[in-house]
């Protein structure tokens, strides 16, 4: 089991964000996290990620508790990340955006000596190959074109192999037609590399098409979890979903 | 003795009120425009020197005197509008820093138009008539305007809340405070509200200078002074915040009070400690908030290119010239050559952090003049000769950038650029008043290079050697992974993260780089001038590096060279050629960050850009 969740709890205050989530994903299989607005699913991310800290609970991935350290910590111990809106280094290139993954990922950080200009760039190359962005690996990050940018993302968050790719709505602010490319993309590498994917996402249709397994969060708490077509069944799910009017995917 | 303490605790209070009435001026000014406004001290000042001009001509009595005060603080608000329109309202959307200096700018003309119609002399104004007297408060004589000062400022923070409770204006006033974006979205009209925004903070700025008549001496160092305490009360009490300000200027007015029974060698020291301590604990103040940045357009600086040739064969030229035309001068022009020298490795250490770092520091001077300080203090106390000196001067630097350095890159924008000029102030305060080590105001003398180096040339080619070959390191830095690194946390500081980057990390050691390469530059300078003195530490300074970086243009990496080159040039020209250089140099200053945002090189940049 790569990443292993038991009932982390979180709130803020004295809201209950997240009150006793529980979940688990494999290598190679893709969960993913849904529920309507407000249902805790960005916190229950964030305390994956190492944004926030649960107030109880274990987070396991490979068999350490990961709980409360920091996203830096996390990214070390094999776990890659794309954010919902893209997060990259604007001021450099493609291929530099993805080679600063690489160094870090070697412990250079602290290289004061040797231009980054002549490292071989075999390896980023690869990468953005494996991503469909290697025609573009010479381009300013700041100018991109959207989609263009969350497979730039994919590309850095595969750098440092990880076991685990937590993506945060993946599929944001993107046209239709690139949502399903990108997904397949990441379909394709996960299962092929053996990488657990999790992620959130709105768009259902994206959801029952990649997804091996589905959970569903409302209020804080899982309310389903299972099979595309289990989930889709579920009387409480579409309860759920037909009381914020948001039925289209489901159905 | 509980006589002594009671009097320290009213002087305390009065000058709290003082310090109130400009730090509230500056913080209404932050809050909704969210300029740091360095001519703060400036308005004050401008109040105190009005309120002399119309209380001395006008006929003396009450009417004479409080009208004079309140006429002059009206002018104040006046010309406040003036900077406003002229200045402000163009940099509203650009980097704090270029506000900053952009207002720096007005101090510097302000100094010397004050000087043209004041002249050099101290000012004495006339006492407050009915307030002439002391009263006797449990045995011990007290002034009355003191008491009366003590009073203005609980009456003032009370009228702007009225101001800011009770009338649309003042509600307007505090939902811009709360999120600028929101107001403007709502139709509010903003240009009107900043005017009128400004104008309130300089009447009190400038009420605060005109009631200092009848305490003290009207000067032209008046400025400065104010606005260095001014910001540290703001930035304890929280930017924007008037409750903080206020009880901020509390704090610090007993602080000083007493601070003069117990610790009367550290007094300037102890405000900017408080103010460190204060940051660390709560980064945006007693009771500020963190600026709602969610709004905030994000800005993308541009990539570093490589050198193209050009760029390439103007370096070896330059750096030609520079070794091969010194044999063929004359002593003065080595001198200046030396300074040049000095002055490109200085720039290159600021750049190296505001740059790639895109870290604010208003305080860089600090790391230069430790490194002077660290080199004639071994020469002054232990006799050193100058290899032990010009080795001890970046590690005196880079010791204090390792300290200083792990307070300052927690913080970003106006904070940090507080905070760095806050250990800048705790530094030159040291060296200004620790008479018995570092010679005080008098400075440190007799600080020359050992007998090989002598000679102007040989000193002038040691001094290119080390400024040359630790600029050349730090422009290597910056291609290197640790540049890259530093780079990437300025753009995103969550994917840095999120890739294993420790930002705090890598920016403190880009800090004690920085600090270390000014620390070479400064013990270089102290050699050069054979004498160290505390303005080496002083705010000008820092100004000059940020110029000098600025003028070449930030994000560009031979920027701060050809900063430096050309600033140490005008700046050379000017002081020998003008009087009013200050004026000049402020208008320079203004003119660059209305129309030179870029600084030369970016310019230049965009016109080869265009070209193609």
């Amino acid at each position: 089991m790569t990443l292993l969740v038991e009932d982390i709890h979180k709130s803020f205050g004295g809201v209950q964000a997240v009150a006793g989530v529980s979940l688990s994903v494999q290598a190679g299989e893709l969960l993913a996290l849904i529920g309507p607005n407000g249902a805790g699913k960005s916190t229950c991310f964030n305390m994956l990620n190492g944004q926030l800290r649960p107030d109880r609970g274990r987070i396991v991935l490979k068999g350490q508790d990961i709980a409360g350290l920091p996203p830096r910590r996390i990214w070390r111990m094999g776990v890659g990340r794309t954010f919902q809106i893209t997060a990259t280094f604007a001021s450099m290139s493609v291929l530099e955006n993805v080679q600063m993954a690489l160094l870090s990922h070697a412990h250079r950080l602290f290289d004061i000596w040797n231009p980054v200009r002549r490292e071989d760039p075999a390896r980023a190359m690869a990468l953005l190959e494996r991503v469909g962005m290697a025609a573009q690996a010479g381009r300013p990050c700041g100018v991109l074109a959207y989609g263009d940018l969350k497979r730039v993302e994919l590309a850095i968050a595969l750098a440092n192999d990880p076991a685990l790719l937590l993506m945060d709505e993946p599929t944001a602010g993107m046209a239709p037609s690139e949502r399903v490319a990108l997904m397949e993309l990441t379909a394709g590498i996960a299962r092929n590399s053996g990488i657990a994917v999790l992620f959130t996402e709105h768009d259902m249709e994206v959801v029952f098409a990649h997804a091996d397994r589905i959970l569903v969060l409302d209020r804080g708490r899982p309310i389903a979890e299972g099979e595309p077509a289990q989930v889709r069944a579920d009387p409480r799910v579409r309860e759920v979903y037909l009381g914020t009017g948001a039925t289209h995917g489901i159905a | 003795m509980f006589e002594n303490l009671l009097v320290q605790g009213l002087s305390g209070l009065a000058s709290a009120s003082s310090l109130f009435l400009v730090a509230s001026g500056l913080t209404v000014i932050f809050g909704v425009t969210r300029i740091v406004n360095f001519a703060h001290g400036s308005l004050y000042m401008m109040g105190a020197y009005l309120s002399w001009t119309l209380v001395t001509a006008l006929p003396r009595g009450h009417l004479g005197f409080w009208g004079g005060v309140l006429v002059a603080a009206l002018i104040v608000g006046v010309i406040g509008v003036l900077i406003e329109v002229l200045l402000l309202r163009r940099i509203y959307k650009a980097p704090e820093l270029f506000q900053l200096l952009g207002t720096f700018g007005v101090v510097l003309i302000v100094q010397d138009v004050a000087l043209m119609i004041w002249g050099p002399q101290d000012l004495l104004g006339p006492r407050a008539p009915g307030l002439r007297g002391a009263v006797e408060i449990l045995g011990v004589r007290f002034p009355l305007y003191e008491l009366f000062l003590i009073a203005v400022g609980p009456v003032v923070l009370g009228l702007l809340w009225l101001l800011f409770h009770r009338t649309r204006w003042g509600t307007t006033v505090r939902a811009a405070t709360a999120d600028r974006e929101m107001v403007g979205a709502l139709g509010v009209n903003q240009r009107m509200l900043f005017t009128t925004v400004f104008f309130l903070g300089s009447v009190l700025a400038g009420l605060g200078g005109a009631l200092q008549l009848p305490r003290e001496s009207v000067n032209l160092q008046m400025d400065l002074a104010i606005i260095a305490e001014a910001f540290v009360v703001v930035v304890i009490g929280g930017l924007g915040s008037l409750p903080g300000a206020f009880l901020a200027a509390l704090l610090l007015g007993q602080l000083q009070a007493f601070g003069i029974l117990i610790f009367p060698k550290i007094t300037l020291v102890l405000a900017f400690l408080v103010m460190a301590v204060v940051l660390v604990v709560r980064p945006h103040g007693l009771l500020g908030r963190p600026p709602a940045s969610a709004h905030a357009a994000h800005v993308v600086e541009p990539p570093y290119p490589p050198a193209t040739p050009l760029v390439r064969y103007l370096g070896f030229a330059a750096l030609a010239l520079a070794v091969l035309v010194p044999p063929f001068m004359g002593e003065f022009a080595l001198i200046v050559f030396t300074e040049i020298a000095i002055m490109v490795l200085f720039a290159a250490s600021l750049h190296f952090i505001m740059g790639p770092g895109g870290m604010a520091s208003f305080g860089h001077a600090a790391y230069f003049g430790l490194g002077a300080y660290g080199a004639a203090l071994l020469a002054k106390h232990f006799a050193a000769p100058m290899e032990l000196g010009l080795f001890a001067a970046p590690l005196m630097a880079g010791f204090a950038g390792v300290v200083f350095g792990w307070f300052c890159v927690r913080l970003s924008g106006v904070y940090a650029a507080m905070l760095t000029l806050a250990f800048a102030q705790i530094a030159w305060s040291t060296a200004f008043q620790w008479v018995e080590v570092t010679g005080g105001d008098n400075g440190i003398l007799g600080v020359w290079p050992s007998a090989w180096a002598q000679p102007k040339l040989v000193y002038y080619y040691l001094a290119l050697v080390l400024c040359v070959g630790v600029t050349l390191l730090l422009r290597r830095a910056i291609f290197a992974p640790f540049g890259y690194a530093l780079r990437a946390g300025r753009d995103s500081p969550l994917r840095a993260e999120a890739i294993g980057m420790d930002g705090f990390r890598i920016r403190w050691v880009a800090f004690i780089f920085a600090a270390i390469a000014a620390g070479v530059a400064g013990g270089l300078f102290a050699y050069a001038k054979g004498s160290v003195f505390p303005t080496y530490m002083a705010i000008p300074r820092s100004v000059d590096a940020l110029l000098m970086v600025l003028l070449g243009g930030v994000q560009t990496v031979s920027g701060p060279i050809v900063g430096a080159l050309a600033y140490t040039w005008i700046h050379e020209q000017l002081m020998r050629s003008f009087d009013l250089w200050r004026l000049f140099l402020g208008s320079v200053i203004v003119a660059l960050v209305l129309f030179f945002p870029q600084g030369l090189v970016g310019a230049a940049q965009r016109l080869t850009e265009r070209r193609k």
